[in-house]
């Protein structure tokens, strides 16, 4: 039986680490720390899980600790955020190439300059092309369930790749909510044991990790790492199939709610979804054919499955808490990459909101609505909501 | 060298077997050599520690060999540089306390 828990986003993903019980948690314990690895410590110093936590110098160090954790065979977590997935660039392409299976949550922050502490994507948006698999996250209830399903996706074997799992800086990870925790018997059961092929530790199968790969086979390398995250698609439906047996919840790519019949839609990642829902419930009861859609897999993305799902729709607005300096703002590019095929091109807008933690308001997404609905879009325009002129 | 893998074949994440370095026989990059003098080498195995591709191999010897001023050094001894890895650094040289290594341009 699942227990109610009041929870912060941050506590929630703490639960869920706590449940899995990994060998090593490494973690740079200062800000752009989060307060999931403060909780994770608590665990550890009152015994209650059996990690080695190792408290390190720097976000480049924590992550270089997990990822040697990880290849000598341990199941290695970590957490950052911000400025500290930033400083861990270099390692953070480091592990996918290594094909390590390690689970890093990230509560989503904005980056410097100017200095920020507060909720947006660049942070993450910026790792896109590194080659880790990407689960957004609305609530502390999916950023808790969002953990335990990555590590099953990490793991596979047709993936063995870093999985992060994202959340929205202080409106989930400081937010307290009510949270359904599965027994720690049933996590324990679904997560089972890391069964690594090879691992540094096995003394009687020694194999050399990380050599050079000079321009002769860098490339069939890449190559395989490529077709390992593709693979991710089918395995986090699978894995989702079984962790739906627990959870009640369904776990597809994105989330379509109320889009039947709509004419209006919003896509937007993390918590906005969640304000947006309640926009779309009242717009609903006044006649409003309006819906939401939210992604959760953003690597590898879904394209096949969002043109089939967006070719239905009159107007498609997208909202980015992230610039993509010089681009097209990162989600509303995926959704321009995914229509390119479709027969029924929806019209399409692109907004860019909430940077550096600004509020998102129900009213500015209702105005969104409204000029989805009056057809005044230019997909080759991008607009800012909330921003002064 | 063997036919190219595919990236179908290829150990996943270039995982390769242990010890493949070996196979890369750095000595070739070397332009200096380090001309040893056992003559005035005292076995300190200062060299040895500091060699950055182990391209010093020692061996034991309790019979001895004869080193500087003539005394015989018995135990552990280093042998004749591996010219197969030594990339020419000169490290060696410059931390030998008897300054019985000189780097020599190679011809």
């Amino acid at each position: 039986m699942a227990k109610l828990k009041p929870l912060t986003g941050a506590q929630a993903t703490a639960e869920a680490m706590r449940q899995i019980n990994p060998d090593v948690v490494v973690a740079y314990p200062i800000t752009p720390q989060t307060p999931i690895v403060e909780f994770f410590a608590q665990f550890v110093a009152d015994g209650v899980v059996d990690t080695e936590m190792v408290p390190i110098e720097s976000e480049h160090s924590a992550l270089s600790a997990v990822v040697g954790a990880s290849a000598a065979g341990a199941r290695a977590m970590c957490a950052t955020s911000s400025q500290g997935l930033a400083l861990m660039w270099e390692i953070v392409a480091a592990a996918p190439g290594l094909r390590l299976p390690i689970v890093m949550p990230v509560v989503n922050r904005a980056l410097s300059a100017p200095i920020n502490i507060h909720c947006d994507h660049s942070d993450t948006m910026g790792t896109l092309t590194l080659g880790w698999v990407q689960i957004y996250s609305e609530n502390a209830q999916e950023a808790y369930e969002n953990t335990l399903l990555a590590l099953r996706i990490a793991e596979h074997p047709k993936v063995l790749l870093p999985v992060m799992v994202m959340q929205d800086g202080f409106i989930t990870s400081h937010g307290v909510e009510v949270v359904k925790v599965l027994e720690d018997e049933e996590v324990r059961k679904f997560i089972g044991e890391r069964k690594p092929e090879r691992y540094l530790l096995n003394v009687k199968n020694p194999y050399t990790v990380g050599p050079l790969a000079l321009p002769d086979y860098y490339f069939e390398v890449k190559r395989q790492q490529e077709e390992a995250i593709w693979n991710a698609k089918d395995v986090y439906l699978e894995v989702g199939e079984e962790l739906s047996k627990l959870t009640g919840k369904k776990y597809p790519f994105f989330e379509e709610y109320r889009t039947d019949d709509a004419e209006a839609v919003i896509i937007a990642l993390n918590s906005t979804a969640g304000t947006a829902k309640d926009v779309v419930d009242e717009m609903r009861e006044q006649g409003y054919k309006v819906g939401l859609i939210k992604p959760k897999l953003f690597r590898p993305f879904p394209y096949k499955e969002m043109r089939q799902a967006l070719e239905k729709f009159k107007v498609v607005g997208v909202l980015d808490r992230a610039i993509a300096f010089g681009a097209y703002a990162p989600l509303y590019t995926e959704i321009r990459n995914a229509l390119f095929e479709a027969e029924n091109k929806p019209k399409l807008q692109s907004y860019v909101y909430g940077l550096g933690g600004r509020d998102i308001f129900k009213s500015d997404i209702r105005k969104v609505f409204e000029e989805l609905l009056s057809g005044n879009v230019d997909s080759q325009t991008q607009k800012y909501i909330g921003l002064r002129e | 060298m063997a036919e190219k893998k595919g990236w179908k074949d290829l150990m996943r994440g270039a995982d390769l077997p242990p010890a493949t370095a070996l196979e890369n026989k750095t000595g070739s990059w070397r332009s200096l050599r380090p001309v040893w003098d056992p003559s005035n080498c005292i076995h300190c195995m200062i060299c040895v520690s500091y060699c950055p591709d182990m391209a010093i191999p020692i061996t034991k010897n309790e019979e001895g060999v004869v080193g500087k001023n003539g005394r015989v050094y018995k135990g552990t001894i280093r042998l004749e540089t591996n010219f197969d890895y030594c990339k020419g650094c000169g490290i060696c040289a410059v931390e030998c306390p008897t300054k019985c290594i000189t780097m020599v341009r190679e011809e």
